[in-house]
């Protein structure tokens, strides 16, 4: 008998897990995820192509989301596709260096910080600075670092420590 | 350095005031996402004099209008949507401006009813008879349930007719409201009776004779 209103739910909630829970609507995606993936583009890919990337980003996390399985974790798989947009954005750019924001470009005192910011990260390796990103300012673990860049535990525990050793030394 | 000011350096590395905006990007995308055919459901919310709409469309047409307010939020009607219809649920006004505007014009009297195409895909099929023939209402006039239910065919389902009406997932623009109790008691709505009369009041505004205004 189904009497108790506690029984009910967890019955319900045992039937849910057996047909899967649904995947919510592709927007909570972007509401919940967008800006920090945003920050990682302009990590990785620096200020001026982060926003192509961000669009290439979503349209690609939008035709693969529905072959998603519910019970993924939809934060490191939203990284993931931004790390192979941003390797797409640097391979197209091809040898050219990274584009440093100039001074000049930004008036304000705040955007000369940011840029002086951004130059020591931008020094890094795309890996590294990708890895330090996630370890950082994300607060991924070693293990979701390793699947965003498709590398060993490992290689992506030596990629942070790496760009945060080289980060440590040139902020210092 | 310590690892604090390393965070904040690399926080602020990823910010870069306003360079990126994320608004910006995802309107974009957005854009290009509907041109791509990659949007199966399209939503904006809207306001009425009814309280908060949220609007769906599907390529086939307005899927779903839902009454924003304390018994039912936006995030249930598009976990529903999501699950129902298609996960790929994206808020895209620009493909609700036509709908949009067409209420605007309804709740303001500047017109009577509604041009708009329908995706009655989420209904049964008997529900699916029922609302087509509601749709078919004149503004301004009204049936009894009974009278529906005899009108498709199945003239003792007075009831079940009220059930169906009770799920209509496009109100307002399949307009449920305009079926009524026999004796003249208004009946239920999905939204609560003071919507249904408020509508009702609205188009009978409407169809009377305009005098010396």
């Amino acid at each position: 008998m189904l009497s108790e209103p506690a029984e009910v739910i967890s019955r319900f909630r045992a039937a849910e897990r057996l047909l899967g829970v649904p995947l919510p609507p592709f927007q909570t995606f972007l509401d919940r995820h967008a800006d920090e993936l945003l920050r990682f583009l302009v990590a990785t890919v620096g200020p001026d192509e982060a926003e192509d990337c961000l669009q290439e980003t979503c349209l690609a996390a939008l035709r693969a989301y529905p072959a998603l399985a519910p019970d993924s974790n939809v934060r490191a798989w939203g990284f993931t596709i931004a790390r192979h947009k941003a390797i797409d954005a640097q391979r197209a750019r091809g040898r050219r260096p990274m584009p440093v924001p100039e001074a000049t470009d930004r008036p304000t005192v705040d955007a000369l910080d940011d840029a002086s910011a951004w130059a020591p990260l931008a020094a890094l390796p795309p890996k590294q600075r990708a890895a330090v990103f996630l370890r950082v300012a994300a607060e991924l673990s070693h293990h979701e670092i390793a699947r965003v860049l498709d590398c060993s535990e490992e290689a992506a525990r030596r990629s942070t420590h790496e760009g945060l050793k080289r980060l440590r030394e040139e902020m210092a | 350095m310590s690892d604090v000011a390393l965070r904040e350096d690399v926080d602020r590395a990823s910010r870069l005031g306003g360079a990126a905006d994320t608004d910006r990007a995802l309107r974009r995308f957005t854009e290009r996402a509907v041109e791509e055919g990659l949007v199966d459901v399209a939503y904006a919310s809207t306001d009425s004099p009814l309280g908060e709409l949220l609007l769906a469309a599907t390529p086939q047409g307005v899927v779903r209008v839902a009454y924003i307010d304390e018994n039912v939020g936006r995030d249930e009607v598009l976990e529903d949507l999501a699950r129902r219809v298609s996960s790929r649920v994206l808020e895209a006004p620009a493909r609700l401006d036509d709908a949009r505007r067409q209420l605007e014009d309804y709740f303001s009297g500047r017109r009577p009813g509604f041009d708009l195409p329908v995706d009655l895909s989420l209904v049964a099929p008997f529900t699916d008879r029922v609302l087509t023939r509601t749709a078919a209402i004149p503004p301004g006039q009204v049936l009894t349930y009974g009278e529906v239910a005899a009108e498709i065919g199945h003239a003792r389902a007075a009831r079940a007719v009220g059930n169906a009406l009770g799920s209509n997932p496009i109100p307002i623009v399949v307009p449920c409201h305009r079926v009524v109790r026999s004796g003249g008691g208004l009946g239920g709505y999905t939204g609560g009776t003071h919507r249904k009369e408020h509508l009702l009041g609205l188009e009978r505004a409407g169809a009377a004779p305009a005098r010396g205004r």
